[in-house]
Formats: C-alpha cells, sequence, structure tokens
C-alpha cells in the first residue's frame, strides 16, 4: 500500500476553505436565529393576542360615539404577587359590568409589608386570549415601576376600554396583574 | 495535509504508542474508539443513576435519598444519556464507519476530529462535578425548564450551562467534519444515490445538528444572563416570558430527538439486507423519507407544549404536523419488513438486536402517536406514559441499534468474532428485562402517575417494583455487555474479511479484518 496517503490521491478530498466557511455559517447563523427567536416570539404574541398582553392608547384616539350600549360584558380583576414581593395586592372592586367602547376606571390598592422601600413591576395578562386584542388601557399603574416606601398604602387606577369590535361570543373579559419583585433583580 | 507528510517517513503505519497515542491522535479509527469507550463510561453513569431512581421507586414512600437528590437523579441521568452516551455513540460509529463505507482514507478534518472528541471528556467531569457541589446538582429536569433552571436553580447550574456549551461545540465541530468528509472525500463512483443508508442518515444529521445545537447555546446563554447579567429573556418581571423558553428549548428539542434515531435508521438498514440475504427494500424511498424526516422535525417542536394553553388553532396544527411523521418513519419500517419477506433469514445477534429494534422501536413510534394527539396529551403529560414512550425509542430504539451495530462491525473493527452464545444471552437478557422495566409504565402513567416525582400513590406499588426489577436487570445486562466487549477485543474466533456471508459495503468487500490502521489509502473501484 502506498505510504503517502491523502496527498498521493486523485480524489476530490480536499475541503475548501470556502465550503468550510459555509458551513461554520450555518451554526453562527443558527445561534443568532435562536436569539432572533425572542423578538419574534414577542411579535408573534403581539399580532396573535396570545399570551393575553393589553395594548395602550391615548385617550383622545379613543371614539365615544362607538359606544355599544346594547352589549354588556363583565370584566373580573385579579390581582397577584410574584418572587416573594412583600406586598398586600387586591382589586378595590372585583368585577364590573361594562359596555364595549366606553371608558371605565378600576382601582387596585396596594400595602407594602416590609420595613424596606421596595419597587415592583405589574404585569398583565387579559383572558381569554381574543379578548386581548381589543382590550386597550389609557393609564395603568403597570405602565411604570411601583415604589412603596415602608409600610405605605397606595390605590392606583387603571383607565381602560375594550373595543366595541370584541367578538360576539365573548360575554366575560379577566384581567389579571401579578407584580414582580424588580429590585432582588438587579442583585 | 501536514498528517500525511509527517507519516510518510515512517514505513510501518501502524499507530503509536502509549497513552500519548489516544491525546495526539488524528486517525478516525482511533477517534471512533475513543468515542465509543466515552459513550459506553457515559451509559454506565447514567445507569447507575437509573438505578437510584428505580431503587427509590421500588417502593411508595420515600426510602433511599432525598427528594432533591432524586431530581439530580432524573436529570443527570436523562442528560448524561441524551448528550454523553447515545450521541456519542453515533458519532464513534460516524468515525469508524463512514471513511471506510465512502472509500476515504480518514476524515475530512482530522485535527479538528481530535479536538472535538477531547473536549467532551472535559464537558462530562465538569457537568458531573456539580454532584459534589453545595446545593447539589441541577435537578430540574433535563429539559431545564425556566424558571426552575434561572431564578429557583442551585449555584452548580452555571458548570451545566458550560458543560452544554462545550457538548454543543464538539457536536458542530463533529457535524462539520462529517458533512466535509461525506462531500468531498467520496471515492470516484460513489454517487450519493450508492452511499450506504447509514452515510445518508448521518448526513442528514450532521445538518440537523449544526442547525439545532447552536439554538440550545443560544438557550442556555440566555439562561446565564438571566441568572448574572439583569436579562430578563425568561423572566416576566422584566417583561420576559418563561414559556418562550420552552418555545426555543424544542425548537432544539425536537430535531435532537431524530439526531437520535436517523443514524439508527442507518444502521438497521446496514444489518436486516445482511442477514435477510436480500437486497434493502426501497433504497431511495429510504433516503427520500429520511429528508422528510428532517425537515418535519422543524415544524413540530409545540407538541411538547400542549398544556401550556396554546390556542386550538395551534394544537391542530402541531397535532397534525406531528402525525404527519408516522407517514415517512411508516415507509421506513414496511421497507425494512420487506426486506425481510421471503428473505433467507438468519438470527446472528446483530440480526436479533436489528429485529428488536424494529418491533419495540415501532411500539414506542405509536406511543408517540397517541401523545401526539393533543386532546388526550392533557392526560398523558408528564406521566410515567411520556416516560415509557421515549424510552421505547431511545433505549430499544437508539441504544438496540447501537449494540447491534458493535455486534455487526466488531469483527471488522477488532479482526475477533464475538462470542455468538453470550451475544444471544445478552439480548434476550436485555430484551425480558427491558420490557419488564419500561412496559407496565405505561400503565402507572395512563393511571396518572406523574415522572420526576420520588414518591407515588399506593396502587401504583406493583407494577413499579415490576419495572425496577427489570431496571435492575436491563442495568444488570449492560455490564455483562461490558464483559462481552472486552473478551472480544482481547482475542476470539478469527473473522473472515467478508465477516457475514455476502455483506454489501467497501468495508466488508474490500478491507481485511481487521481493518488496517490506515485504509483506502488508495481511492477503491466503485462499481
Amino acid at each position: 500500500m502506498s505510504e503517502n496517503s491523502v496527498a498521493n490521491n486523485n480524489q476530490q478530498n480536499k475541503v475548501s476553505n470556502k465550503q468550510l466557511l459555509k458551513l461554520v455559517m450555518i451554526p453562527v447563523l443558527m445561534f443568532g436565529f435562536g436569539f432572533a427567536l425572542v423578538p419574534l416570539y414577542d411579535v408573534f404574541c403581539e399580532v396573535t393576542g396570545l399570551n393575553g398582553k393589553t395594548g395602550r392608547v391615548e385617550a383622545s384616539e379613543i371614539n365615544q360615539k362607538q359606544v355599544d350600549t346594547s352589549r354588556t360584558v363583565k370584566v373580573k380583576f385579579i390581582a397577584n404577587t410574584g418572587n416573594g414581593l412583600p406586598w398586600r395586592f387586591e382589586p378595590v372592586v372585583t368585577d364590573m359590568e361594562i359596555h364595549p367602547g366606553e371608558i371605565y376606571e378600576a382601582m387596585y390598592r396596594v400595602t407594602s409589608r416590609t420595613d424596606k422601600p421596595s419597587v415592583g413591576q405589574a404585569v398583565p395578562s387579559v383572558s381569554p386570549v381574543p379578548a386581548s386584542l381589543h382590550f386597550n388601557k389609557t393609564e395603568c399603574f403597570c405602565f411604570l415601576n411601583q415604589e412603596l416606601a415602608p409600610g405605605e398604602t397606595r390605590d392606583m387606577p387603571i383607565r381602560f376600554v375594550i373595543n366595541h369590535d370584541l367578538p360576539e361570543d365573548i360575554v366575560e373579559v379577566t384581567l389579571s396583574y401579578t407584580f414582580f419583585n424588580i429590585e432582588q433583580k438587579q442583585g | 495535509m501536514s498528517t500525511a507528510t509527517t507519516h510518510d517517513e515512517h514505513h510501518d503505519h501502524g499507530p503509536a504508542s502509549g497513552l500519548m497515542r489516544w491525546v495526539t491522535t488524528t486517525n478516525h479509527k482511533d477517534i471512533g474508539t475513543l468515542y465509543l469507550w466515552l459513550s459506553f463510561i457515559m451509559l454506565l453513569t447514567g445507569g447507575a443513576m437509573a438505578m437510584v431512581i428505580r431503587a427509590e421507586l421500588f417502593q411508595p414512600g420515600l426510602q433511599l435519598v432525598e427528594p432533591n437528590f432524586f431530581n439530580s437523579m432524573t436529570t443527570m441521568h436523562g442528560l448524561i444519556m441524551v448528550f454523553g452516551a447515545i450521541m456519542p455513540a453515533f458519532v464513534g460509529l460516524a468515525n469508524w464507519l463512514i471513511p471506510m463505507m465512502i472509500g476515504a482514507p480518514d476524515m475530512a478534518l482530522p485535527r479538528m476530529n481530535n479536538w472535538s472528541f477531547w473536549i467532551l471528556p472535559f464537558a462530562f467531569t465538569m457537568l458531573a462535578s456539580t454532584l459534589l457541589m453545595e446545593g447539589g446538582a441541577p435537578a430540574f429536569g433535563w429539559t431545564f425548564y425556566a424558571p426552575l433552571s434561572t431564578t429557583y436553580a442551585p449555584d452548580s447550574t452555571d458548570f451545566f450551562i458550560f458543560a452544554v456549551h462545550l457538548m454543543g461545540i464538539s457536536s458542530v465541530m463533529g457535524a462539520i467534519n462529517i458533512i466535509a468528509t461525506i462531500l468531498n472525500m467520496r471515492a470516484p463512483g460513489m454517487t450519493l444515490m450508492k452511499m450506504p443508508l447509514f452515510v445518508w442518515t448521518w448526513l442528514i444529521t450532521a445538518y440537523l445538528l449544526i442547525a439545532v445545537m447552536p439554538v440550545l447555546a443560544g438557550a442556555v446563554t440566555m439562561m446565564l444572563t438571566d441568572r448574572h447579567f439583569g436579562t430578563s429573556f425568561f423572566d416576566a418581571a422584566g417583561g420576559g416570558d418563561p414559556v418562550m423558553f420552552q418555545h426555543i428549548f424544542w425548537f432544539f428539542g425536537h430535531p435532537e430527538v431524530y439526531i437520535m434515531i436517523l443514524p439508527a435508521f442507518g444502521i438497521i438498514s446496514a444489518i436486516i439486507p445482511t442477514f435477510a440475504r436480500k437486497p434493502l427494500f426501497g433504497y431511495s424511498s429510504m433516503v427520500y423519507a429520511s429528508a422528510s424526516i428532517a425537515i418535519l422535525s422543524f415544524m413540530v417542536w409545540a407538541h411538547h407544549m400542549f398544556t401550556t394553553g396554546m390556542p386550538v388553532a395551534g394544537e391542530l396544527y402541531f397535532m397534525y404536523a406531528t402525525i404527519l411523521i408516522a407517514v415517512p418513519t411508516g415507509v421506513k419500517i414496511f421497507n425494512w419488513v420487506s426486506t425481510m419477506w421471503k428473505g433467507s433469514m438468519t438470527f446472528e445477534t446483530p440480526m436479533l438486536w436489528a429485529l428488536g429494534f424494529v418491533v419495540m422501536f415501532t411500539i414506542g413510534g405509536f406511543s408517540g402517536l397517541m401523545l401526539g394527539v393533543a386532546p388526550v396529551d392533557t392526560q398523558y403529560h408528564d406521566t410515567y406514559f411520556v416516560v415509557a414512550h421515549f424510552h421505547y425509542v431511545l433505549v430499544t430504539g437508539a441504544l438496540y441499534s447501537i449494540i447491534a451495530a458493535f455486534y455487526y462491525w466488531v469483527p471488522k473493527w477488532t479482526g475477533n468474532m464475538y462470542d455468538e452464545k453470550l451475544g444471544k444471552i445478552h439480548f434476550w437478557w436485555s430484551t425480558i428485562s427491558v420490557n419488564l422495566l419500561f412496559f407496565p409504565q405505561h400503565f402507572i402513567g395512563l393511571a396518572g402517575m406523574p415522572r420526576r416525582i420520588p414518591d407515588y400513590a399506593l396502587q401504583f406499588a406493583e407494577f413499579n417494583m415490576i419495572s425496577s426489577i427489570g431496571g435492575f436487570a436491563f442495568g444488570l445486562a449492560q455490564v455483562f455487555f461490558l464483559y462481552i466487549v472486552v473478551k472480544t477485543i482481547k482475542g476470539g474466533e478469527k473473522a473472515t474479511d467478508e465477516v457475514w456471508e455476502g455483506a454489501t459495503g467497501l468495508e466488508f468487500e474490500q478491507l481485511p479484518s481487521p481493518a488496517p490502521y490506515h485504509s483506502f489509502n488508495t481511492a477503491p473501484e466503485v462499481k
């Protein structure tokens, strides 16, 4: 057998740098694609309303003439706290009857139960999922971080409107907020 | 290439001796051997962890280990078996066989080959070292869902993250090497559609690897930055979403499932025709079926997530797409059965393992179809039914094919026949015990026993005891396998060059047994 192995071979067996570069580019691009999935996921959820994220509108954009007084929808309010935030958090009114297209105000109450200042961020979610595309807020405590002094109690309003084009089969909508401790995050 | 020129000075092409041979080797056969031994060690390590799990579940109640340690065991067992046992074993087989099957002298990128192997011992040492750390090893399951793996995970998780990075780098390098080898190093006349199916399935697998391992690397990188650098990819408090972790993970995870089974299809497609003494039925349909399974694997990931609150349209799509995969897979099963139809079959050990594969992989495939049906998955999700399903496809599927490949090609590798009697004992011992182990898990799963829990309700006691006894017996059978492997390497009846009557493929037709250290220095003739 010939001792000079690869070099003497008349096969086309040299891997060109160009081909190697192409092969290396696939994993590099796919690594980037993994991260690109994050914004893609957000866009997908926004378009489909999955995840129950609510929309935000300016009060001036709302056409008050499109109020559908013939329909009544029940809105329920839910409050939770997450990852060890020492707050008491609850809706002042647990549910209300509304007409699609009209602006309403609801109130949540939060009380700090710690002797240190604390910061929380509320994350909203609407159920059922199709309703979230039609649920808009002009004002919400979830737009900003909330900072509470030790033992402070605060009433926080939200102003919301459910668009008049809410699908007919939806008669009840649940709005849920979860307050997360965001100070811990920076640690 | 420089390796070739340094070798020119020697006339004898045998391997260097001593430990450094294995550290510095660029020979595809040496590296294949290293991979196979690593995967065997990992199989026994992961198997030992499975024994801890089955011992704890032998009786209801908490008997032997702390629940957190139990969770570490299920986590590490899964990670080690997937990334340490099954995947390196297939890469090892690819290293040994692909150059011989396509008539190439070695892999296309031999130095990178050495590197991609030698990363792995470090990766697994790092992963295993977490067992000794304060707070314990990762205990969040091999799927490491956020926030269990971010907010609530032990500090050792960072070692896990870097171990996954290393395994990913190793797999990607191995895959690039395999693609470059197959595309460039084929002997003249070895057209793509003449390649053995093992080469075909590995080519497709390698593309899957370079496409999805980087996504996994991205997922663990996001975990790392969420844990330490203030990002909120998976943290709802910062506007992220833990469910997104599952989407990214399973975008990797589902193709990963096929990474672990496509090379097995190639092995079975080599063994069955030899022992049925008929050419493989439907070669080109096998190629197309493999390719379509690979493409479909990118489109079905969310069937692992039916219970996360997906809209009905999403559930329907992922259900139909998942069940569609049964079509190309069915093509393969029917092709193997047709190959055997009216063949002159004999039942040597490799054939037994291959037949065991066909029967039991099909059982796993059917339970997979059941799980793919979205409405009933709500009941099966996270129960022992799932455990039974993926162990049928991974143990009696992937692992059986690897063992079959060992018995089929070991005479070519070592020049020695294995002990036929011991091989058959190994097969029957394993097959009886593996069914004792996993079949009852279907029943307790349907009855509602959740997975990953160290305790269970009393009504599951009998089946769990049967399952544990099967588990211990199956574990012992693989220690027996270690004895067979060592015995075969040390000696045995000399194999002929053909090894099996009428075996096809360049490795059997044109190379002596054992295959020389450097084979096909001159390209063979391919008709």
